[in-house]
């Protein structure tokens, strides 16, 4: 079977409302309005405000909300491991950026 | 089907207690799971880890695997028909079809979990709760690992992939199907973005939605060009007199070779910008390319080159280490 994809759209692009969050995520709704509420996954609004079940995300929140339920799946973490496993991950994914741009700019003789 | 000896895997003994094993599967977790693991082929591990620990660390499943005997691991068997019939009566539904030319023993246990998802697909489809026939169940997930040249990055560029993805079949049970996929990756995709592409993952069950196809991308690395995000990086090599004098160069881009103006006097390590010809980027526009100079010398010289630097050398007055001597009287 063949399926031919005419559209690919960056992460960054794609929005989802909370519900659609929700279900693609795979996580229960108190542990995604814990994680956006704590700011482990991060809303599109700026508004401080707004209530993460009105809030808008992008594809990049969906994929940190995978990442959580994995790690919930897997490790058994509550909310609370969830969202410091989470913001390591993050570092360690800042600093691995950070290695790498530092990398690049060595010369090789 | 083969045989897959899940106490090895987890590397416990066959009478290990419930806590033993889990201690087992959480070392092994910690060390290979995709998420927070850097192992080579820490997917492939983990898959096999988590597979094992979905059965032993449930009695029933456990003492159902135990019932089928030992095994060399990879050999071929078949349950017995006493323990087919005794756990196809618990609930796994019509038939465990162990018979089929590539049925697993994976999805032999996933069956008797009463058909919820046992496989993680390329890595980690995995939304647990399908049920039993007749519920609409979400298709699943798909992660898939992409590599790309910095040319494909560059110009976008279209790929088939042929995969294995968790279907259910007309009972609702998960089996693996060949799918073959064709992607348009966009230009400007670069080392550690993720795609997503909705609704092309595994076929959704009874009305319930199809899953969605996740691509992980990672940059192959270019014998010239080096990538920080957007921007590239390129050894520019100069001959001594180049660096002094002052030259036009041609030097590649993926875009194709451009002339470049090296201005007189440029010392080694000095940074070149190229503004644009770097990866295009998603928002539009692209990335920089920086040239970054290395004075070489020539390995060997002539007689009359040996002259000429001799010649340099009585003729200058340059001292490249004038600092060394203000920098150690500054220490004292």
């Amino acid at each position: 079977m063949r399926i031919e994809i005419t559209e690919l759209n960056w992460p960054e692009r794609q929005e989802l409302s909370f519900s659609e969050l929700l279900e693609l995520s795979g996580l229960t709704q108190a542990e995604l309005n814990e994680l956006v509420s704590g700011g482990a996954i991060a809303a599109l609004d700026t508004d401080a405000a707004a209530s993460a079940f009105t809030s808008r995300y992008n594809a990049l929140a969906l994929l940190r909300a995978r990442t959580a339920r994995r790690l919930r799946d897997d490790f058994d973490l509550n909310t609370s491991g969830l969202a410091l496993a989470l913001t390591l991950l993050e570092r360690i994914e800042q600093l691995e950026q950070q290695a790498g741009a530092l990398r690049a700019r060595l010369t090789r003789w | 089907m083969k045989y897959k000896d899940y106490y090895t895997t987890l590397g416990v003994e066959r009478n290990a207690t419930e806590a033993a094993i889990k201690a087992a599967y959480r070392k092994l977790a910690h060390k290979y799971h995709p998420d927070v693991s850097k192992e080579p082929d820490a997917e492939e591990k983990f898959k096999e880890v988590a597979e094992a620990y979905k059965t032993l660390k449930d009695p029933e499943q456990r003492a159902a695997y135990d019932r089928l005997g030992t095994h060399p691991a990879g050999e071929e068997f078949q349950p017995s028909r006493d323990w087919e019939r005794e756990f196809n009566s618990a609930g796994a539904g019509a038939g465990f079809g162990t018979g089929a030319e590539d049925f697993d023993l994976s999805e032999l246990f996933a069956q008797l979990r009463g058909g919820r998802a046992g496989g993680r697909g390329a890595r980690g489809g995995a939304r647990s709760g399908a049920g039993a026939a007749g519920m609409a169940l979400p298709g699943q997930d798909f992660e898939i690992p992409i590599e790309l040249s910095i040319e494909n990055s560059f110009s976008g560029t279209e790929l088939e992939l042929n995969l294995r993805m968790p279907e259910y079949d007309a009972q609702g049970r998960l089996r693996e199907v060949p799918k073959s996929v064709k992607v348009r990756i966009p230009k400007g995709a670069t080392d550690g973005q993720r795609l997503r592409i909705p609704g092309k993952g595994g076929k959704g069950f009874g009305g319930g939605r199809d899953g969605d196809l996740y691509l992980d991308i990672t940059l192959r690395p270019h014998p010239r060009f080096r990538v920080d995000g957007h921007d590239l990086y390129l050894d520019l090599p100069l001959a001594p007199w180049e660096a002094v004098l002052g030259a036009q160069v041609e030097i590649p881009t993926p875009g194709g070779a451009v002339r470049l103006r090296i201005p007189a006097g440029t010392q080694a390590g000095r940074q070149l910008r190229l503004p644009g010809r770097g990866l295009p980027q998603p928002g539009g526009g692209s990335g920089n390319l920086y040239a970054l100079v290395q004075i070489v010398v020539p390995a060997t010289q002539s007689d009359a080159e040996r002259a000429l630097y001799e010649q340099l050398k009585a003729s200058s007055n340059f001292d490249p280490r004038a600092r060394f001597g203000e920098e150690s009287g500054d220490a004292h």
